[in-house]
């Protein structure tokens, strides 16, 4: 008795629902990753944005002109949508050391230019080729939203990158950016977790990696089992989801049509 | 080791603030405004980290003699605003407010103008009809644009809960599902990190 009180005075009783949803969400991740893994090769969709990652790559070497690769001015190293171009990044930087490409970084947050500084150093020592790593190409421009739109936007008039990556949290400089390599004829290679942003990218764009294609690309890319495994429960859940949808529709439509009251079992 | 400690560091801060969130006891309150207190120093701490490197990678560049022009105004930039708010302090009448609204804010300003301009060139672009789809688009774009304009439009009422009907059911549904797919790519991404099998960020796969 005393344990169930000490509990309730721990856990907020209007967050249960999401508390059991999300323990739910993490023993399904656990158990594709951890317990099937080893059953059968994972497969997973052809997705035309990742596979145009290693041609932006071999332009960019064939033209002797760099690549430039930013995360965004949205996000922060916390979030999830920083870590999956991270991930991107640190296979863009393996072929860029292969190539002897030069790999521009300009980004907002001395977090993220730290990070992705070691990231760029050990693909480049990974591959056999750490001479070929340029400290100074991954820089942090400007803390101000306009300030690094407008240092990105100059890097790439100068430089003229023949590649460009804008992977990770955009918000209004996107379109900005976009256009601006879309000015000088880079092929351009986006993704983004703002579904306003997208409708940018995806007008001024080459290739769009839309929402959850982001945050697979880390898996597609290295063909590691067990990311792949936590891609299958991320496909798990979406038909959890969608099922829950579909019954909560019935249901609700099944109510009002009897013209009882209607009840909220699905709000939580 | 050297990863290992990272990864256990990594492990036990996320299990704390994933189940801190689901908790109104004070030691839970009183342990993410502690966790908050320090991001914030640590925060701090890599401005220095960043100011440090766009020096260090700016004077590089203006040795070299590449970009020089830009470059010298950025740097006189960064070092004469800290030492103008040293000097004579933040107020309204200071110099610093002066370089900030009269120099920044209207710099800040015309990149964001160029946005009307980009906006308008993508447009033109993504508004072609070259097949099914994009006449869809250019029809539901066309709808949105005539309903929110103020001209003179024979049943502009039905057109405008036209248009909110495509922005609250079609647009909406697609937006939701996309949502949908980045929630749970999220979810799985940071489970990946936290439990150890995503290593990028630390720099490596081992």
């Amino acid at each position: 008795m005393s344990t169930i009180i000490i509990a309730q005075a721990f856990i907020s009783t209007d967050r249960t629902g999401v508390f059991i949803i999300s323990i739910i969400a993490i023993l399904i991740v656990l158990y594709t990753t951890y317990f099937r893994n080893n059953k059968k090769p994972f497969t997973i969709r052809k997705i035309n944005g990742l596979q145009a990652v290693e041609d932006a790559i071999g332009r960019a070497t064939e033209m002797a002109r760099p690549l430039l690769y930013t995360p965004g001015w949205g996000g922060d190293i916390q979030r999830p949508t920083t870590i999956a171009s991270m991930n991107i990044l640190s296979f863009v930087a393996e072929k860029t050391a292969q190539y002897d490409c030069d790999l521009v970084f300009p980004t907002h947050d001395p977090v993220i230019m730290s990070v992705a500084q070691e990231v760029v150093k050990e693909s480049y020592s990974r591959t056999g080729y750490p001479d070929r790593y340029k400290e100074d190409n991954i820089s942090y421009v400007s803390s101000s939203q306009f300030g690094y739109a407008a240092a990105v936007d100059g890097i790439i008039s100068r430089t003229k990158p023949a590649s460009i990556f804008l992977l990770g949290t955009f918000e209004a400089e996107s379109l900005i950016l976009a256009e601006t390599g879309n000015s000088i004829n880079a092929i351009q290679i986006a993704g983004t977790d703002s579904t306003i942003q997208l409708s940018f990218f995806i007008v001024a764009c080459d290739y769009t990696l839309i929402g959850e294609e982001l945050f697979a690309a880390s898996g597609y890319l290295s063909g590691n089992k067990s990311i792949l495994a936590s891609v299958q429960a991320q496909d798990m859940m979406k038909v959890a989801i969608g099922l829950f949808v579909v019954i909560a529709t019935i249901w609700a439509t099944v109510e009002s049509l009897s013209g009882n009251p209607l009840s909220n079992w699905w709000n939580f | 080791m050297n990863r290992q400690i990272p990864l256990v560091v990594c492990f036990s801060f996320g299990l704390m603030m994933f189940l801190q969130y689901f908790s109104t006891h004070t030691v839970a309150r009183s342990l993410n405004l502690a966790i908050l207190d320090y991001w914030q120093i640590i925060f701090a701490f890599t401005l220095i980290l960043g100011v440090v490197s766009y020096i260090k990678v700016n004077m590089t560049k203006i040795s070299r003699g590449i970009d020089r022009p830009y470059l010298i105004v950025g740097l006189i930039g960064m070092i004469s605003m800290p030492i103008m708010a040293l000097i004579w302090g933040i107020k309204a009448d200071s110099p610093f407010m002066w370089m900030f609204e009269n120099v920044q804010a209207p710099m800040a300003s015309t990149v964001f103008a160029l946005l009307a301009f980009f906006v308008a060139s993508a447009s033109f672009r993504g508004f072609r009809a070259r097949s099914t789809q994009a006449s869809i688009l250019l029809g539901a774009a066309l709808i949105i644009l005539l309903s929110r304009s103020n001209l003179p439009i024979p049943y502009a009422e039905n057109l405008s809960e036209f248009a909110d009907w495509i922005r609250n059911y079609p647009s909406m549904t697609a937006r939701r599902a996309i949502l949908i797919g980045i929630g749970l790519g999220s979810l799985t991404t940071s489970l990946r990190v936290l439990l150890g099998i995503e290593r990028t960020w630390l720099g490596g796969e081992n």
